[in-house]
């Protein structure tokens, strides 16, 4: 077990993670740590989130083989593994259900987020409501426009959202408006990370709580038949495609591919391709690598998808990276829109555009690897969110609409 | 020693606290900023903290985010934030870099730090860095004499506000208030608690900032902390119009404050 690169536990991944945070943060990092290395090992925590995952999210998730699909993917074997299904339709649930029972570990009765495509916002007002929770969510202004959607779901559901004016007006902004609340409010207030990046303890927290996903596909592909050749996963902070990638990193056989979001492609510099794009550096608590100039200021990233649109990637996908154990491929907006398109009409699946880039992965790896492979794509969230920005994109709303 | 305890020392021995004052470089413009930040030295700061701008700049309150976004917009580096120390080591304050730890860990911890020292800069404040995240900077800090200053706030436990005094030289900086910069009306209790836990923790200077805004505060941080550090009020007072007088006359209304005191 000792060469396992399974469940790394932090804080560094290699050269990649640690913490870099305001002092004024340590203690709280330090008691969410604590709270959550006796919480992973106590049976009445893990029995708790057992429950929530089997009787609220509706766990396990189902995998689907989509064979008309597959046939755009040079007639590989494609199976989907459904976390658009999970209530709230998207594979953050799981994350914040963990997250939102340490809360009340800690005696804590108000939470933050940020979200970008509000996928985050979502689970996260959800999982408030349920456990009630006081709750507020940082969003750029640029998603709230974009995710309008989502901004009233997470109002019905009780949050307050605040739209992020500073900056790029988008996830990245959200996260310094979100640490700038915890820094003024560590006391009653527990921040709800949402992806597998920031300081020590969320990256591997994140990971373990995603973890699921990879443990229930490996052990349903084995009763398929047998392992896949590759596993799919979009990247943006990277919670889904670490959560995949988990179970079967140990797996020699088993192609692990993250598929980042190239905007209008790398070359033409917008884009948000930060394992393609970039360097390392430190941004959000950790060292992973960044969108970044020669002085170190972020750069302003670019993807049609709000959920990826961010200039940084947790230090563990950075790590896996460099060990050369995971593979990151950029995709553009054109070819995750088309991907989108062809999972829609051959199989009666709306992806949400974020996932839809891994689904473009899948394309450009069956047409290399032909009709012997099997690939296993995690369909990380539903797409009814998205569904105006896809007709504006197909051009199908009615006329004079824009 | 340093030239920061230096001067810090000599503040103490007139009986008052140091006024510290901190301006972006960039803001409204770079010229303008440096010319600011020769106001502060000649109104009666004692030492100037000069802010490179950044991106993320997640401790900052909004007066500052914005001039560091307006000075970024306008283009400027971190190279100029090394003129703008030669400028305030010239105008005859001790000179100090607030840095968040990205722009610093891009130039090389080594380089940074010697940068810095070739400008006549005394000291490093990094907001976003503790010591235990960064021993490499404070190696390189050391190996060419500049002070690492590190940040202590009223959640630091016992065990690290050790940490954190032990790796501290030229002075400790106390957050009394939890958040991020910008004014508060009051700051008493607070802050004379997190500087007690630093005192006896062993810290010989402690400068009080995050906060302050009025003379009269200023007087009363005083009476029990080294040096006031003040940022945002005068960030306010120069504006985006750049109005230098304006600025003067807040830095000599706060000057007035730590000599007032005790």
């Amino acid at each position: 077990m000792t060469d396992s690169l399974q469940e790394a536990p932090g804080p560094y991944f290699g050269e990649f993670g640690g913490r870099f945070v305001p002092e004024a943060l340590m203690a709280a990092l330090d008691e969410l740590t604590d709270a959550y290395d006796k919480a992973r090992i106590d049976p009445e925590f893990t029995g708790e989130l057992e429950r929530l995952a089997r009787e609220y999210t509706g766990r396990p998730s189902i995998v689907t083989e989509v064979p008309r699909f597959a046939a755009h993917c040079g007639g590989a074997r494609v199976l989907l593994k459904r976390e658009d299904l999970n209530h709230t339709g998207s594979h953050k649930i799981n994350n914040v259900l963990g997250q939102a029972l340490l809360t009340k570990r800690l005696g804590k009765s108000r939470v933050i987020a940020e979200t970008g495509a509000g996928q985050h916002g979502v689970a996260t007002a959800t999982a408030a409501a349920l456990m009630g929770l006081d709750c507020v969510i940082y969003m750029g202004e640029e998603d709230t426009e974009r995710q309008s959607l989502n901004v009233a779901r997470m109002r019905l559901l009780g949050a307050e959202v605040i739209p992020v004016a500073t900056g790029t007006r988008t996830l990245r902004d959200a996260i310094n408006e979100a640490f700038r609340d915890w820094v003024a409010n560590v006391e009653t207030t527990n921040y709800v990370f949402g992806t597998a990046a920031g300081p020590h303890p969320f990256p591997a927290m994140v990971r373990d709580f995603q973890r699921v996903i990879s443990v229930e596909a490996r052990a349903q592909m084995l009763e398929l038949g047998g392992l896949p050749d590759a596993v799919l996963a979009c990247v943006g902070g990277g919670s889904n495609a670490i959560g995949s990638f988990d179970a079967f990193l140990d797996d020699e056989g088993v192609r692990l591919i993250g598929c980042e979001a190239a905007g209008d492609g790398v070359e033409t510099g917008r884009h948000a391709a930060t394992l393609t794009g970039g360097r390392p550096g430190i941004l959000h608590g950790s060292m992973s690598y960044i969108l970044q100039d020669e002085d170190g200021q972020t750069q302003p990233s670019h993807s049609i998808s709000a959920g990826l649109d961010y200039p940084g990637v947790g230090p563990e996908h950075t790590w896996l990276s460099s060990i050369g154990r995971a593979e990151y491929w950029p995709v553009t907006d054109a070819e995750a829109m088309e991907a989108f398109r062809l999972l829609t009409r051959t199989e009666g699946i709306l992806p949400a555009i974020e996932s839809a880039h891994a689904l473009a992965g899948a394309i450009r790896l069956g047409r290399e690897l032909g009709p012997e492979a099997t690939l296993l794509v995690t369909l990380s969230g539903r797409g009814d969110k998205d569904v105006e920005q896809a007709a504006r994109w197909f051009a199908m709303l009615p006329e004079g609409d824009e | 020693m340093s030239a920061l305890t230096d001067r810090l020392d000599a503040c103490r021995a007139e009986g008052r606290a140091a006024l510290v004052g901190y301006l972006p470089v960039g803001y409204p413009e770079v010229e303008t900023s440096i010319a600011a930040m020769r106001v502060l030295v000649e109104a009666g700061c004692d030492i100037v903290e000069v802010g490179p701008p950044y991106s993320d700049p997640v401790l900052d309150g909004p007066v500052i985010q914005h001039a560091a976004a307006r000075a970024l917009e306008g283009g400027v580096t971190v190279d100029d934030a090394f003129v703008a120390v030669r400028a305030v080591a010239e105008a005859g304050a001790v000179p100090v870099v607030m840095s968040y730890a990205n722009l610093m860990l891009q130039r090389g911890w080594t380089r940074f730090a010697a940068d810095l020292k070739a400008a006549g800069g005394a000291g490093v404040i990094t907001p976003d860095l503790t010591p235990d995240a960064a021993p490499e900077w404070v190696a390189a800090a050391r190996e060419v004499g500049v002070d690492t200053i590190f940040l202590v706030a009223p959640s630091t436990t016992r065990e690290r506000m050790q940490l954190t005094c032990d790796a501290s030289t030229g002075f400790v900086y106390a957050t009394p208030l939890m958040g991020v910069t910008g004014e508060r009306t009051s700051v008493g209790d607070a802050a004379q608690r997190v500087v007690a836990g630093a005192r006896d923790a062993g810290a010989e200077r402690v400068c009080i900032g995050v906060g302050v805004s009025t003379g009269e505060q200023a007087a009363e941080i005083a009476g029990f902390a080294d040096g006031v550090i003040v940022g945002t009020a005068f960030v306010r007072a120069l504006g985006d119009e750049g109005d230098l007088e304006r600025l003067r006359a807040k830095v000599a209304e706060l000057a007035a404050g730590v000599r007032s005191a005790r």
